[in-house]
């Protein structure tokens, strides 16, 4: 076992570290600026990393990327971590939807058109795939494709979905075949987030903000050439892009604070005998609660978002009924307003991108080999299932 | 002994049921929030015809006299239902405060008016990062009081306050000169909450001190356990409710163990609440020695249960629960003032455990 670097990787992180500090011009003094500044903040530090080589370090250098390891991956982004480098604009489309068309576009020229242009950070992407009756159970999607001579319509609803105001292009899943057993007659497509019949709602979330989006289409028309995999095969194809998935959500938002913050905030809390942490019950707990396992992946999705929620509620505990108050009116604690708006936070990020339930099942199925749930579903036409009210 | 309530609460408790889910469904709460209004007027006013001000008074005040055991009732009735009254500040703490610590004058002129709904009252017991009622910094010299309440929840509608002074309770009255408020963001945005600020107010003080303060604490532990309770059974009906509906991978969710088990967690943890708040409802109405640790048993049962409850309800609806328009958040926020309202679990555990302590040391000698 080596949790040390091997000399190879020690030379790209020394890379790494340089080529960030050399550029770091190119990043945002502070986080929280109006979303067209955002946006642009984004854009600059993408624009910087695609000249420098460092998007899609682990794609095939045929598609652009830089046929680097998953290790050079990793180290790359705890590096860029410590400068808090605006990434989240663009985690879905590079993290999910780009692998995913160019794994399956049917042509060269649709790669081309489109993978370039998202790695300079020109386009973002968003992904289509949850609906208000397919969830934790995506392969019930009920949004219809139907052909029209090299078109395709557009019928249906997605929820959820991440960007979509801010998105130009999207990955859609949709069903071509009711008459084929649920995970048989899905297929995926490109879709341009600016045709006609696309409408994107805002969701308000608990927390207040909308990060999320309902997404509406209607007799939405997308080329043949758009299709991304064969017709009935959008099951297989979304697993290129679920697997993405928890590597893109799986890690802490940055905003989420962790044990450093817990520790200056209870350093600054002055208990009845002495300083929060110099109580046990509080030293404890914060080193507890920091565990982190390894590398991004199910198990540390799950794992970061009930830390989240329970190092919210214990960081406000803390503050006695200071940690009641939120925003302005919060009392000048070190993060108290970080970990209110994590305790809100967690409880959507236990749910987004896979359940703690989903992903138990995963580890539960895929990892440890244990048989799977009886799906009474399975097996039968979508289109019955659906009357039956499976 | 009998763990149950009497024929008479049972009858009071499926009467304030009915009341609630007709005339004080979430949908108030909701109101409230978007409205910015702090509360419904309306609702508090049916609320003081029902009797609901009076329950605990005496009777000579104008009350009903009732024990309680009835007002226990009542608070996890409206915890249920997240209703936007003043009903835990003024009832449950305010009133109850007058009724075991006032002096004659207070009692005299407030209960009657706290009876037939012509006054309201709160209680401040925060101070920032101290633990609730304790370690004020409130300086009070001559009858007069300057120092800083925050956040102090229904401030904006009170006619008086009471609040923890070093040694003990207070009274001030809220148009009295020398007290100005400013509201506050919380966490919870259905009950209100103001920084109430005092500048050489005139204040009187609260008989039995130090005494008098601590038992104010537990009676409101073993209160606001109740109340708590009510959050958190409603929040696992609400989960038990979307279960049975909600149908992923050709079944209704609720058949799934990993979604059965959470629920089972759930009841289990209300059903232990629910045993300690009885435990505190009884050590309050005898006024045995053992309401120490019962009223702290009662407290730290009923906020793990409703935290629990409020965050898995979320969880269990799946993105839904996430959304501003699910009533998920009613809970998921109400546990958090709840709990920090009055002193955090590790306040609560720390009395607890110095109770026992302390029994185990007299019972060995």
């Amino acid at each position: 076992m080596d949790f040390e670097d091997t000399p190879e990787e020690a030379a790209y992180r020394a890379k790494v570290r340089a080529w960030i500090e050399a550029n770091k011009d190119a990043l945002p003094d502070r986080d929280h600026g109006s979303r067209a500044e955002s946006v642009a903040a984004a854009k600059k530090w993408q624009a910087r990393k695609y000249e420098a080589g460092y998007v899609g370090i682990t794609w095939p250098k045929a598609v652009g990327g830089q046929g680097g390891s998953a290790m050079q991956q990793i180290i790359f982004n705890q590096e860029e971590a410590k400068y808090n480098a605006p990434t989240g604009l663009y985690a879905i489309g590079l993290g999910m939807c780009i692998p995913t068309v160019f794994s399956h576009a049917l042509s060269p020229e649709i790669a081309q058109r489109y993978v370039p242009v998202a790695m300079k950070g020109e386009e973002v992407w968003c992904q289509l795939f949850s609906e208000p009756a397919a969830g934790s159970d995506l392969a019930g999607i009920r949004t219809r494709a139907e052909r029209d001579g090299d078109d395709w319509v557009i019928n249906g609803q997605k929820v959820w979905t991440s960007g979509a105001h801010l998105s130009d292009f999207g990955i859609v899943v949709t069903r071509t075949d009711p008459n084929v057993p649920k995970h048989k007659g899905l297929t995926m497509f490109i879709v341009d987030m600016k045709a006609p019949g696309v409408e994107v709602r805002p969701i308000k979330q608990m927390s207040g903000g909308s990060e999320f989006n309902e997404v509406f289409f209607t007799d939405v028309r997308i080329k043949d050439t758009h299709r991304l995999g064969e017709v009935g095969e959008g099951w297989k194809v979304s697993l290129t892009t679920l697997m993405h998935e928890r590597l893109a959500v799986g890690g802490k938002p940055a905003s989420a604070p962790g044990v450093k913050e817990m520790i200056e905030l209870a350093k600054a809390i002055d208990f009845a005998e002495g300083s929060a942490l110099e109580q046990s019950h509080v030293r404890i707990s914060a080193l507890s609660s920091g565990r982190t396992p390894g590398p991004e992946s199910s198990i540390s999705k799950i794992v970061i978002a009930n830390n989240m929620q329970d190092m919210g509620a214990f960081a406000a505990d803390l503050c006695e009924s200071a940690g009641l108050m939120m925003g302005d009116d919060a009392p000048d604690l070190p993060h108290l307003t970080r970990f209110q708006t994590s305790y809100i936070g967690s409880a959507g990020l236990r749910i987004a991108g896979g359940t703690d339930e989903i992903l138990r099942n995963i580890i539960a199925e895929r990892v440890l080999g244990l048989p799977g749930e009886i799906r009474p579903d399975k097996d039968i036409p979508f289109s019955e299932a659906t009357k039956l009210g499976l | 002994m009998n763990f149950q309530f009497s024929e008479e609460a049972e009858a009071l408790r499926e009467q304030a049921r009915r009341f609630l889910e007709d005339r004080s469904g979430r949908e108030k709460a909701r109101a409230v929030m978007t409205a910015d209004s702090g509360i419904d007027r309306d609702l508090w006013a049916e609320i003081v015809a029902l009797g609901w001000t009076a329950l605990r008074i005496p009777e000579e005040h104008g009350g009903l006299g009732l024990s309680v055991l009835e007002l226990c009732v009542l608070a996890e009735e409206v915890g249920r239902v997240v209703s936007p009254v003043p009903f835990t500040s003024s009832v449950l703490l305010a009133t109850e405060a007058l009724i075991a610590h006032g002096t004659d004058n207070q009692k005299a002129k407030w209960l009657p008016k706290l009876a037939d709904g012509s006054a309201i009252g709160t209680v401040a017991l925060a101070e920032g990062t101290a633990t609730p009622g304790t370690r004020s910094k409130v300086k009070i010299v001559d009858g007069k009081a300057t120092g800083v309440k925050v956040p102090v929840a229904d401030a904006k509608v009170a006619d008086f306050i009471i609040f923890s002074g070093a040694d003990g309770l207070y009274l001030v009255e809220t148009g009295a000169s020398g007290v100005t408020m400013d509201g506050v963001e919380t966490i919870d945005l259905v009950r209100l909450s103001a920084r109430v600020t005092l500048n050489n107010a005139a204040v009187e003080p609260l008989n039995g001190g130090q005494a008098g303060l601590e038992h104010f604490l537990q009676s409101a532990a073993v209160l606001l356990a109740f109340e708590g309770l009510g959050g958190a059974d409603a929040a696992m009906e609400m989960a038990l409710g979307y279960a049975k509906e909600r149908v992923a991978f050709g079944r209704k969710i609720a058949g799934y163990q990993a979604v059965k088990h959470r629920l089972a967690d759930m009841y289990i943890k209300n059903q232990l609440a629910r045993s300690h708040a009885y435990y505190g409802a009884w050590a309050l109405l005898t006024g045995a020695n053992e309401l120490v640790q019962a009223s702290a048993g009662a407290r730290l049962a009923a906020m793990d249960a409703y935290q629990f409850a409020a965050e898995e309800n979320v969880q269990l609806h799946g993105g839904i629960g996430f959304t501003w328009e699910s009533d998920c958040q009613f809970y998921y926020r109400r546990a958090r003032l709840l709990t920090l309202m009055l002193g955090a679990k590790a306040h609560w555990a720390d009395v607890l455990v110095r109770a026992l302590e302390q029994r185990n040391t007299m019972m060995a000698a």
